[in-house]
């Protein structure tokens, strides 16, 4: 996943909030309204296949990791070249049941995004359209809560990537590994003392990378969408095991 | 279609076992793997519960335990457990615990097997289980040995020539001249047997020159005067290299090979020399020429170039040891004549012991002298002893000036108390094993390993037969040299690139004598004299416990891979030394060893720690042998 820089343009379309009176997510509920509201039968039948409650204790949720590469950041120029997924639970990553797509993108491949993935314009020129494996997208997604880091990107591109192609966009529920940094590391406000000292905390870097080495994962070559899934789904094992537990609700990590 | 668990493939490509698989194979197992992460601390799997994966460490580390709660492995990056379960029970085995934060790659049970059945290396690093591991490691080696696994009647040539023993000496000289052979069997007449023919001496061209020209005897004598009467034979399935030291131990340069009690050929030196261009033999007799101590000295070189190329061609252990006992049986054999040429001709008979490494023939190059004299029994010290002084301080400086470091326990003939006759011997021996002390015991380890080297050599053989006698049965001293052999522990194995000690604590080289060879030697020894055994040598000694069935069954074997291995760790690491121009030692730098030798030393370390338990309740004090 590329997330060097800012991401321009449209910042990642945040899912409408289901009604809720406690402010929790509601997605089951939403998914019941998305089915109804789709056009498009397979939407349909994604959206039909649900996805776990908040309530769901973290040991007994099926996920899934993705990740997308992209041409660049722009949302509205840009486009996905590759997909990678890696079905997981707490406790097993299903790498031998992951999926890697190779798409091509209707936008010219810029020179420098080929340096970054490695995906030439010869791969491209015989990867099909992504709308060709959206089935194949859409089954390995249903039913699981999808794990991302930095869910902007993911949700973004996948989003237009389907309103450009079926006229319909795409919402699920994402836990994102980088939100869970996030969380630990940019909260809370340096404390009193601090700020009378004038300390201000060291910034800590959420990325990937960085993030992994804190649980002391091994360092992986980077931007390649199935091992960045892979190193995604690896992530949140060691966050749930030395942060959460088997048995948190879902809610408390899902957006 | 292409691979895309690049991750994982780079991963196991870089990692034995799975280095030995080909691409393809290498490519399915990556896509095969699942992962999991877990918190330092957290246990990985329990005892007995279903054996679903194959574990391989990607990151962190982890320790394994038996099931009583003692640590049994600890692994990192590379390392795997899980095979023993998989492969037996279905159940796991050892609970394993993650160490630190760990990521762990997970091989489904059918994969593994698969693995297991179709790809003979992959599965002989994996091993069912440790020692099995090492047995095959063992017997690839041997595989891979021309000389150890070639049998003495693939180089008979021809037939061997026989005479009757009435026949003269000039029909003997005719007869070979004919047939072109340099050496006759000499047969008797079978009573019994009529078609089988007894073997009653062997007459060779040195015969001829030595006992018939030289003495300028008649050529009408019968053969059987100045042939050779007490005839060294070998099997005709006896290995080669046996029947090399068999010609170095007797000083023979012609061997009788029987098959069916008969003889089917000889081979002589030469054959063997053509066989194996390269060997001890000739270092033996360099030693033999040598007229000086200088000129001993000056064969250090060659010694050590042999003990080398032996280890080059992949000889075992058992073999790189004889044939270093021998070159050093000989140096002492050709000092002791020097000696007496210096000297004169001794007071009274006496004969010159080795002890220790050199008599149980598993000497390697770095190596101190501990020898002792035994006198015969009208020895009077007074008149007697200024002789035996001169001698044994000619033999040991000697012995020095060739590479053999003086005994800093004072081991030595040199050392008065070591010089006595042979009846002040039998009572000593005595006394340490029906009176153990501390002392006594470790002379006990030293001096009951001993071997008659020159003079009376009976003698020595005499004073083994009363080690045995008194030794076996004797529980009580039995049981204090067990425990004597539990004072060196081999250490629990390898971490990253420390040695694990068994309390967890990590030491940066291992003492692979100290720790590994002496504590086997020590532990083969009690049991060698509970049963009484009349072997001197390691592993013939284990051929005999095996044979006596006081193990539990296959543990004998275990011991044998174990000794075999980690004598040829110790040997390769000399060889290596002297090859690099260093000082060669024991010291073993683990950073230095291959995966695969930490992962097999670990295995003879763990059959050593689990043959001392075993020697720990087997020779309790009062217990019944």
């Amino acid at each position: 996943m590329l997330h060097l820089g800012d991401l321009k343009g449209a910042q990642g379309r945040a899912p409408r909030r289901p009604g809720d009176p406690s402010g929790a997510l509601d997605w089951p509920r939403r998914f019941i309204d998305l089915a109804a509201g789709a056009g498009d039968p397979r939407l349909r039948a994604f959206y039909a296949c649900g996805v776990p409650s908040g309530d769901t204790v973290l040991k007994d949720v099926p996920m899934v990791a993705l990740d997308v590469e992209t041409t660049g950041l722009d949302p509205a120029h840009d486009e996905i070249v590759s997909i990678g997924v890696v079905p997981m639970t707490l406790g097993c990553i299903a790498s031998s049941a992951s999926r890697y797509w190779v798409v091509r993108p209707r936008a010219e491949l810029q020179p420098e995004s080929v340096t970054i993935h490695a995906i030439t314009h010869a791969q491209i020129d015989t990867a099909p359209d992504l709308g060709e494996i959206v089935d194949d997208l859409l089954a390995t997604l249903a039913g699981r809560a999808v794990v991302v880091h930095c869910r902007e990107i993911e949700r973004t591109f996948l989003d237009l990537a389907l309103k450009a192609r079926i006229g319909e966009g795409l919402e699920f529920p994402v836990i994102d590994t980088m939100a869970l940094e996030a969380r630990l590391h940019r909260q809370p406000a340096p404390g009193l003392l601090a700020r009378l000292f004038g300390r201000k905390p060291e910034p800590v870097s959420i990325r990937l990378a960085d993030s992994r080495a804190r649980y002391r994962l091994p360092r992986y070559r980077a931007h390649h969408a199935l091992t960045d899934a892979l190193a995604t789904a690896e992530l949140l094992q060691a966050q749930v095991a030395h942060r959460f537990s088997p048995d948190t609700p879902l809610r408390e990590l899902w957006l | 279609m292409q691979v895309e668990q690049l991750e994982i493939l780079d991963f196991l490509r870089a990692h034995p076992p799975f280095d030995e698989l080909p691409e393809e194979v290498l490519q399915r197992v990556a896509t095969a793997v699942d992962v999991r992460y877990y918190k330092a601390g957290e246990q990985i799997v329990e005892f007995g519960q279903p054996a679903e994966y194959w574990h391989v460490v990607r990151s962190g580390a982890v320790e394994v335990f038996r099931r009583n709660g003692t640590l049994y492995n600890r692994l990192t990056a590379g390392g795997y457990f899980g095979e023993f379960g998989l492969l037996r029970h279905g159940r796991v085995r050892f609970p394993v615990q993650a160490l630190e934060d760990t990521l762990l790659y997970l091989i489904p049970q059918p994969v593994f097997l698969e693995l297991f059945e179709n790809n003979e290396a992959f599965a002989d690093q994996v091993e069912i289980e440790d020692r099995t591991r090492l047995r095959q490691v063992m017997s690839r080696r041997e595989d891979a040995n021309d000389l150890m696994s070639a049998t003495v009647d693939t180089l008979v040539g021809r037939p061997a020539v026989t005479l009757g023993s009435g026949a003269s000496a000039r029909e003997a000289a005719q007869r070979m001249t004919e047939e072109g052979v340099s050496s006759l069997l000499i047969v008797d007449d079978n009573p019994q047997v009529p078609e089988l023919p007894l073997l009653s001496g062997i007459l060779t061209d040195r015969d001829l020159r030595t006992r018939l020209l030289a003495p300028g005897l008649g050529y009408d004598i019968p053969v059987a005067d100045i042939m050779t009467a007490d005839v060294v034979t070998v099997a005709h399935n006896q290995l080669v290299f046996e029947a090399m030291l068999a010609m170095l131990r007797h000083n023979v340069h012609h061997l009788p090979v029987m098959k069916n009690q008969r003889p089917l050929g000889i081979i002589a030196l030469s054959d063997i020399i053509r066989y194996e261009s390269r060997n001890s033999l000739f270092v033996v007799g360099s030693i033999f020429r040598a007229q000086s101590v200088d000129e001993l000295a000056a064969l250090v070189p060659d010694v050590r170039a042999c003990f080398v190329r032996m280890l080059g061609e992949d000889a075992s252990s058992h073999m790189v040891g004889s044939a270093m006992a021998a070159i050093g049986r000989s140096f002492k054999q050709r000092l002791l004549e020097l000696a007496e040429a210096e000297l004169g001709a001794p007071p009274v008979p006496y004969c010159f012991l080795a002890l220790g490494s050199m008599a149980r023939q598993e000497q390697l190059i770095v190596t101190d002298q501990d020898n002792a004299l035994v006198l015969d029994n009208r020895f009077d010290p007074v008149r007697h002893d200024v002789y035996f002084k001169a001698l044994a301080a000619f033999v040991s400086d000697g012995l020095a000036r060739c590479g053999y470091s003086y005994c800093s326990g004072g081991v030595m003939a040199t050392n008065e108390k070591w010089r006595q006759p042979l009846r002040v011997w039998e009572r000593t021996f005595t006394d340490w094993i029906e009176r153990p002390t501390p002392e006594s015991l470790l002379n006990a380890g030293i001096f009951f390993d001993l071997d008659g080297v020159w003079g009376r050599v009976e003698w020595a053989a005499q004073l083994r037969e009363l080690v045995a006698r008194k030794a076996k049965g004797n529980s009580r001293f039995l049981a204090c040299m067990a425990r004597n052999a539990l004072l060196r522990t081999p250490p629990l194995g390898f971490f990253k690139d420390f040695v694990v000690e068994s309390d967890g604590r990590h030491t940066r080289v291992i003492n692979i004598k100290r720790r590994g060879t002496a504590p086997l030697a020590d532990l083969i020894r009690v049991h060698a004299l509970a049963i009484g055994s009349a072997s001197i040598n390691s592993f013939e000694r284990l051929k005999d416990i095996i044979d006596a069935a006081i193990l539990p069954l296959g543990r004998g074997q275990d011991l044998y891979d174990a000794l075999e291995f980690i004598s040829m760790v110790r040997a390769r690491h000399q060889a290596e030394s002297l090859a690099a121009g260093e000082e060669p030692d024991n010291s073993i730098d683990p950073e230095k060893l291959s995966e695969f030798e930490r992962k097999s030393l670990r295995d003879a370390f763990l059959i050593l720690g689990n043959a001392q338990k075993f020697l720990k309740y087997r020779y309790q004090p009062g217990r019944a042998n």
